[in-house]
């Protein structure tokens, strides 16, 4: 927030990938705090491979990640979590087979006798959770298992939350009720780097954006001048 | 790395036959003693190299463990026995089948040396294919592992019914006198060495017959499923038919071994088929020897079986009879940590499946190296 | 995008809203196996009422160690081909601490001055067990020792194995290699011959409404009751329990959430060692020790594990117990000979495999 203070996420240089051939070369983003940040790009452009190099699941190869002005490089996700970074996955992010309120413990693993005050501040966020505490996870509609899945994420209060297209297989309704989560949730002041197709959405929340294409950095900018930018209508809003 | 692959089968095997000759040499000091030993030693090693292709049909082929190899073993040994025994006598044994005496009298020259063995091995394999197809047709689609210990279950509920079932074949007193093959041409002294003839002939045959298959459009499909389940089912083929047909032939080889079993003891009974003996044994050697390739089920079928029947002989030494008593039980926990320790260290075995289907085996190293460096370890303290 | 969008709200409306009809039939789909066992059961209870209860003493061991083969199974994604040998090395290791006997030369014991039997007053009896506190604390070490066992094995074979990316299938085979070795050490310290803890007469005890049934029995049902109950609670009932399952259901999300996975597996592996260790020397004051026994172990195990939905603890349970009364009752009614009674288990087996893969009490098949 403070311009002097280190950004609460940066990611310098990286690159990474599944193979040998690296599906990102040299990709840098950065979220300063209280910021939400929101990554576009074509399907393959590695967006995906960015979050989860980022959150620990695959290793750089070149650059760093730093929390807080803290080296991170390296660190896996269990540690990760510790050091202020969640992370909701595109799919398969609750535990299906746990209750609603197991997941939340889940998310708050690491929390001492704190918890079920978070689990309080969680469900304050959340209202519709609180009379399905009991309840599968995998008996919830999808919307309802997406608003668990950021619940879980913010059970440890994080620094900055890392959503891979939170959007994705929602009904529109859905779209528009996760996009208010992650504006409220950012509100409370915790920071959000976004992956999204929908980049129409994401952008209009979003303060910052970054366009990646081919596994580079193609544009970044203010979210609205992106919206307004003609390559990024013409390519990404279908204009 | 190219080097001691090439070299360190090489060794091995070398040092087996060193320790086959020497061994009972050293023991008697006398030739004809080497010869008794190994010639006989040798017809087995043929007949669980049989059994050994069986199994890499099922397993480097189709990816089905088969832990209950046993169960076909026993029923293709007990198919030639009751096949190519006269009829049961009623007081001393009873059993089904006994078609030795009306196959002999077949209208075709020198038929009884011969028409009762092809006869009752090839029931043997029938049998066993059958068998297979029974079990592996409603399975084939589920998981792996469950297949694997309904075969484990299998092979425990024949070895059941041959001891318990006095009517089928003469229960835990098992079958004695079953007729060898081509006895009329050589006489007791040098049967053995005709024996040893038929039983590597059958081995030829059996490999030259499923190398062809392999390499013909049919084996292509079953490598291409083993190499790429998912490809080769978008690709149209029948994944899990071809994974049955696979099973199948696999397990009426593994019956066409067990019939020459039979044929070479004269003898059989419940006892003999244990888990060890007829399953486990078999997947030392294959793991030993490479799965995916003939040649590695038989140099592991000669490198295991080798040094299982040549360390017997210590037993011979002046061993303290607390040391000598376990020098079987020894060999068996051998046989296990062999599996063990190839599948860590060099799990292409002592001869890695060649070139053909390399691009598969390239696949799954970079697949190796990429589960290495992508996650850091699940299981990373 | 929309159109996915529309699509996938489409298939979720499909999903959901299927009509009621589709929705009692499915609750009656999943309400049948559970009348027809409940029929078999009460009658069996009644018509055969004797070996009824013994199954459900030999189907508390079975659901023991079924148990710890699906939390293995779900946590640490190894299909334990070495758990019937590795349940059968505990009982044995069970009675070297009771005994401090192993094989020495020829048929001869060599007992060691180690066995807890040669503590004062170790084999008096408790009640009307036919053993006293040598033999209970010898269980005990025998399921601590389990732990170190299984743990070593995991961290030497198939952690490497799985680390490399290996496939399910060469980590099956991995551990058919570890139970041949199991089987052979077993064989190296105590030869091949049966073994039993306890010699002396067994008493028999009369409950109301009950057969006799022989004391020891009764201790045995009571210890596979307490770890049940203690199984449940820990995995039901406190954090670590609660990251095992969650680890089961989704590892990448656990690792997400902050959940040392790797530390999670070694607990699982540590309480499915304490569990089967256990169940194994229990079984072994059952019947009696063999070497050979371990393997053919596998049968109900497996059986009780996928009839009760493999991965699922509570379901492992159950399974074993329907296990061990199928297999008692059907031979005491007579309907096969006494040396079928693991066929029977594996008929079980192959049916639940057939017609309800996913198990009896399963959702997802």
């Amino acid at each position: 927030m403070s311009g002097t203070q280190a950004p609460a996420l940066l990611a310098e240089g990286i690159t990474s990938g599944y193979t040998e051939v690296p599906i990102i070369r040299n990709v840098s983003v950065s979220v300063a705090h209280g910021e939400i940040v929101t990554i576009i790009g074509p399907n393959g452009a590695g967006k995906s491979t960015l979050l989860k190099t980022i959150f620990g699941f695959l290793r750089a190869r070149t650059g760093r990640v730093v929390v807080d002005g803290a080296e991170v490089t390296g660190m896996p996700p269990e540690r990760l979590v510790r050091r202020g970074l969640a992370f909701v996955p595109q799919t398969d992010n609750v535990f299906g087979s746990l209750s609603v309120r197991e997941n939340l413990t889940m998310g708050g693993f690491t929390l001492g006798a704190e918890m079920e005050q978070r689990i309080e501040r969680v469900l304050g966020l959340f209202p519709l959770l609180a009379p399905r505490l009991r309840e599968r996870a995998d008996r919830l509609s999808g919307g309802q298992r997406q608003t668990l899945a950021l619940a879980r994420a913010l059970m440890l209060d994080p620094t900055v939350l890392l959503l891979d297209e939170p959007s994705a297989s929602l009904s529109p309704v859905m779209v528009e009720s996760v996009f208010s989560h992650v504006a409220a949730i950012n509100g409370q002041g915790t920071a959000v780097l976004m992956i999204e197709q929908n980049a129409r959405h994401a952008l209009a929340i979003s303060h910052r954006g970054y366009v990646l294409a081919n596994g580079e950095n193609r544009l970044e900018g203010p979210a609205a001048e992106l919206l307004q930018s003609d390559d990024v209508r013409r390519l990404y809003l279908g204009e | 790395m190219i080097n001691r692959s090439r070299w360190l089968p090489i060794a091995i095997v070398g040092f087996v036959t060193l320790l086959l000759v020497g061994l009972p040499l050293e023991r008697t000091g006398n030739v004809r003693a080497v010869v008794d030993f190994l010639v006989p030693a040798l017809a087995t090693m043929a007949i669980f190299a049989v059994v050994c292709i069986g199994l890499n049909v099922q397993w480097g082929y189709t990816g089905i463990f088969n832990f209950g190899v046993v169960g076909f073993f026993l029923v293709g040994a007990y198919t030639a026995a009751i096949v190519t025994m006269p009829p049961a006598d009623g007081e001393f044994s009873t059993y089904v089948g006994g078609f030795g005496q009306t196959l002999a009298n077949v209208p075709l020259p020198g038929a009884a040396h011969w028409v009762p063995h092809l006869v009752g091995a090839l029931a043997a394999a029938g049998i066993s294919a059958v068998l297979a197809l029974l079990l592996a047709w409603p399975m084939v689609r589920l998981r792996e592992d469950y297949l694997a210990i309904a075969l484990i279950g299998t092979a425990e509920v024949l070895r059941r019914i041959a001891t318990e079932e006095q009517w089928l074949v003469n229960g835990s007193r098992g079958l004695a006198g079953i007729p060898r093959p081509l006895a009329g041409l050589a006489d007791g002294d040098t049967y053995k060495y005709l024996f040893l003839a038929l039983a590597l002939a059958t081995l030829a045959l059996i490999y030259l017959l499923i190398d062809l298959g392999i390499r013909s459009p049919w084996g292509r499909v079953l490598r291409a499923i083993r190499e790429d389940e998912g490809a080769a089912a978008a690709a149209g083929k029948n994944v899990n038919g071809f994974k049955l047909q696979g099973f199948v032939l696999g397990a009426a080889i593994m019956g066409a071994g067990g019939a020459f079993y039979a044929f070479q003891q004269g003898a059989i009974s419940p006892e003999t088929f244990t888990h060890f003996f007829g399953t486990f044994i078999i997947w030392a050697m294959l793991i030993a020897g490479g799965s995916g390739n003939m040649a590695g089920a038989i140099v592991g079928t000669y490198v295991i079986w080798g040094l299982w029947s040549v360390t017997l002989q210590l037993q011979g030494y002046d061993l303290p009879r607390f040391l000598a008593d376990r020098v079987p039980h020894l060999r068996d926990t051998i046989i296990g940590l062999t599996i063990v320790v190839v599948l860590l260290v060099n799990p292409r075995g002592l001869v890695p499946e060649r070139a053909r289907v390399s691009r598969w085996l390239d696949r799954r190293v970079s697949s190796m190296r990429r589960a290495e460096k992508a996650t850091t370890s699940p299981a990373a303290d | 995008m929309a159109s996915v969008a529309d699509r996938n709200l489409v298939d979720r409306r499909d999903g959901a809203g299927s009509g009621l009809a589709a929705g009692t039939a499915r609750r009656l789909g999943e309400a049948a196996p559970w009348v027809v066992l409940g029929v078999l059961g009460v009658w069996s209870a009644v018509a055969l009422t004797e070996q009824f209860v013994v199954g459900i003493i030999v189907g508390s061991l079975y659901a023991l160690a079924a148990v710890g083969l699906t939390l293995i199974y779900g946590i640490a994604r190894v299909s334990h081909f070495a758990h019937g040998d590795v349940m059968m090395l505990s009982a044995y290791i069970g009675f070297f601490a009771f005994t401090g006997s192993v094989a020495g030369a020829g048929a001869s014991d060599v007992t060691l001055p180690l066995g807890l039997a040669s503590l004062p007053g170790a084999t008096e009896r408790i009640w009307l067990f036919s053993f006293g506190y040598g033999l209970v604390l010898a269980i005990l070490i025998a399921a601590v020792a389990a732990v170190p066992i299984l743990l070593a094995i995991d961290r030497a074979v198939y952690r490497p194995l799985l680390s490399r990316g290996a496939s399910t299938a060469i980590v099956a085979v991995s551990s058919l290699g570890v139970a041949i070795a199991v089987r052979g050490v077993m064989l190296l310290v105590w030869g091949p011959s049966g073994r039993r803890y306890s010699q002396g007469i067994r008493d028999t005890v009369e409950l109301p409404g009950l057969p006799r049934i022989v004391a020891d029995q009764l201790f045995i049902l009571a210890t596979a009751a307490i770890l049940a109950m203690a199984a449940y609670v820990l995995l039901y009932r406190t954090r670590l329990g609660t990251a095992m399952r969650a680890t089961a259901d989704n590892p990448d999300l656990a690792r997400a959430s902050g959940i040392d996975t790797g530390s999670v597996r070694r607990w699982t592996w540590a309480v499915a060692g304490f569990l089967t260790a256990v169940a194994g020397c229990l079984l072994a004051l059952q019947s009696q020790l063999s070497p050979e026994l371990g393997f053919v172990l596998l049968l109900p195990i497996f059986a009780s594990a996928i009839l009760g939905g493999i991965g699922s603890p509570h379901g492992a349970f159950i399974g074993g117990l329907v296990v061990g009364v199928i297999g008692e009752t059907t031979v005491g009614a007579g309907w096969i000979g006494p040396g079928y009674k693991l066929a029977v288990t594996f008929v079980v087996l192959i049916v639940v495999i057939l017609f309800r893969p996913g198990g009896l009490f399963g959702s997802r098949s």
